[in-house]
């Protein structure tokens, strides 16, 4: 390590290089990809569908074979030496991949005894992750019987019952109600400040917002920024988000306040209204109303927001975020 | 590149007393455990799924024929009762072949088909290819337990009494091949199969495979079905593995005529290596991608 003073030091949870994933048929589903975690952090990929995000976690979690380039977890080339990479490994798929054949209980015990754990360590930590999780009440329950946020939750805890070195968590809330994913949340924040490192994909950008200390945004297999959302958001170079609702033609609309609004440095259409990605703020609503006005248009609805991870997304790839 | 190698080598040296080929045993054990539990969680199907059809077999081949003098064969006497004999290798055969379907493939099936519960079982610290080993060792365990269970069932339902002469060398040797051949061919229906070709499974595979398996009749029995001098349903039958199943438990358990053990064994050692290496490669497909 010492020929390469720059380098990753080679205990990174996860590192990549170049590591990249062509389909058979041609698609191209990650693309040279470099990253590198650091130790303690919550790092999210962020992009929409299809960017992806799950091939990038497919891969360094040993199901997907890249087709080239490399990749370490928690310094173990996952290529070279994928079982034993594994023990490095906790993971929260998309799907519910719960044994039910098995308990709630049984799904932690058999996953301690998967990792070499003895019989009364697993019992040990079942039980303990069980209250953690505050699945206690659910022990003997088949595991049919969870709801989806349980589910999850059981997930999340079978994902970490061995002390992965890294913790995957693919879409972890898509499909949950709000109240399930306020409660992961929790979970993930109490298990960041006892030191795990996570990785997670999620295309709600509150959620990479929120948990996250760093964000890769992804789109088309690449990662288009990095950094943590705080400073994203600043790189936009906008401090103001405006969305102006009106009749009439709005891509006339869109231009007209691209051109007459000042400090505008990104105007497009979404969902019947335009948005204004505006750097200044001072007087800036009369301002809009005013050129709006002038250009024959009737403003209906008016509102102001600060950039979002969003803002970032659509300044990068000129694409929204959502589906 | 020596970089890499570095760092690889310096986390396997890390790994304390646990190494990667001490975890993959550990991990490979805990498959069988929670194999052999989910097993025992589900004695109440597992019993009436091995036994029923075995016991119909025999119950109506060798108590309801006979004593209703309809039969296949002589109906009473020693004719009878050697049909019995020869009928109990069968079925033990067909119980272990059935078990390998029953106990690997059609879970697979479904777990690769919809669950994709077997995720969790992949992301043990093992290769994915001890993942299917470990499925087949499983399978072929309730193989063994299925074949204990209706063994005495099928000695004791006949109306006439059998012929039973263990040669106890044999039965020990080809029991567990046996066992073993069944469940990998479980593992390569498992992941050659669909949810929905489940029915083709059935109706195409495994129904030809046990009615052309020498269950009810010996292979060398076969020798006067000719065409043209050439007995084509005697050699048409060896590519099906029951054959010599059914064979080898005739000579392990009875004085029938029997193939010669040499091509038994031989065939049972070649169905079973095929059938895990098309198995275990199947089993990657479906798991990595």
């Amino acid at each position: 390590m010492a020929t390469a003073p720059d380098a990753t030091p080679p205990s990174a949870p996860v590192r990549t290089e170049d590591l990249t994933k062509v389909f058979p048929g041609g698609v191209k589903a990650v693309d040279t990809l470099n990253l590198s975690l650091q130790d303690g952090e919550i790092f999210g990929l962020l992009g929409p569908n299809g960017a992806g995000k799950t091939t990038t976690v497919g891969m360094l979690t040993t199901m997907v074979v890249p087709t080239s380039g490399r990749a370490w977890v928690g310094g173990v080339d996952v290529l070279a030496h994928p079982a034993l990479a594994k023990q490095n490994i906790g993971v929260v798929p998309q799907q519910n991949t719960l044994d039910r054949s098995l308990s709630v209980w049984e799904n932690l015990y058999f996953h301690g005894r998967f990792f070499g754990m003895s019989a009364r360590q697993a019992r040990t930590e079942a039980d303990r992750r069980l209250k953690q999780f505050r699945l206690a009440d659910w022990g003997s329950a088949p595991v049919l019987s969870l709801s989806g946020g349980m589910a999850q939750r059981l997930m999340t805890a079978r994902a970490i019952l061995h002390e992965p070195r890294i913790l995957f968590l693919d879409e972890p809330t898509a499909g949950l109600d709000p109240q399930s994913r306020l409660a992961l949340w929790e979970i993930l924040r109490e298990l960041h400040a006892a030191g795990e490192t996570i990785l997670l994909t999620t295309h709600y950008m509150e959620e990479a917002d929120t948990l996250c200390d760093r964000v890769a945004i992804m789109d088309h297999g690449q990662i288009r920024a990095l950094d943590t959302p705080a400073e994203l958001k600043r790189r936009v170079g906008a401090d103001t988000v405006v969305t102006v609702t009106a009749d009439g033609d709005l891509d006339q609309l869109e231009r007209l306040l691209a051109d007459e609004v000042p400090g505008v440095n990104e105007a497009h259409r979404r969902d019947g209204s335009v948005q204004l990605h505006v750097r200044g703020s001072d007087g800036l609503l009369p301002r809009v109303i005013t050129a709006a006005e002038r250009g024959g248009f009737n403003v209906s609805d008016l509102s102001v927001a600060e950039p979002t991870l969003e803002t970032v997304f659509i300044t990068l790839t000129g694409k929204d975020l959502r589906d | 590149m020596a970089t890499a190698t570095t760092t690889a080598d310096a986390a396997l040296t890390d790994r304390e007393a646990r190494n990667a080929v001490t975890a993959s045993w550990t991990a490979f054990k805990a498959l069988l455990l929670r194999d052999m539990t989910v097993l025992r969680k589900n004695l109440k199907e597992f019993i009436p799924r091995t036994v029923l059809q075995p016991f119909l077999l025999v119950f109506v081949f060798t108590y309801v024929f006979p004593k209703i003098g309809q039969g296949i064969g002589p109906t009473r006497g020693a004719g009878a009762s050697n049909f019995a004999t020869l009928l109990v290798a069968g079925v033990v055969g067909i119980t272990i072949l059935f078990q390998g379907i029953q106990s690997v493939a059609l879970p697979m099936v479904q777990e690769f088909g919809y669950t994709k519960e077997i995720e969790d079982r992949v992301l043990a610290p093992l290769p994915v290819s001890m993942v299917a080993v470990a499925k087949v060792a499983s399978g072929a365990i309730q193989g063994l337990i299925a074949a204990l269970i209706v063994f005495p069932i099928a000695a004791v339902v006949p109306a006439s009494p059998l012929h039973l002469n263990v040669s106890w060398p044999v039965l020990l040797t080809l029991t567990p091949l046996a066992c073993i051949s069944g469940a990998a061919l479980g593992l390569t229906f498992g992941t050659r199969f669909e949810p929905r070709t489940v029915p083709i499974m059935f109706g195409v595979v495994v129904i030809p495979l046990t009615f052309l398996g020498c269950v009810y009749y010996s292979w060398v029995a076969l020798t006067p079905i000719k065409t043209a001098g050439f007995s084509w349903l005697k050699t048409l039958v060896l590519i099906n593995p029951l054959v010599y199943m059914s064979e080898g438990f005739r000579a392990a358990l009875t004085n029938a005529n029997h193939m010669s053990l040499l091509a038994v064994y031989g065939a049972l050692l070649a169905f079973a290596a095929a059938f895990l290496y098309f198995g275990i490669n199947g089993f990657k497909k479906r798991v990595l991608s």
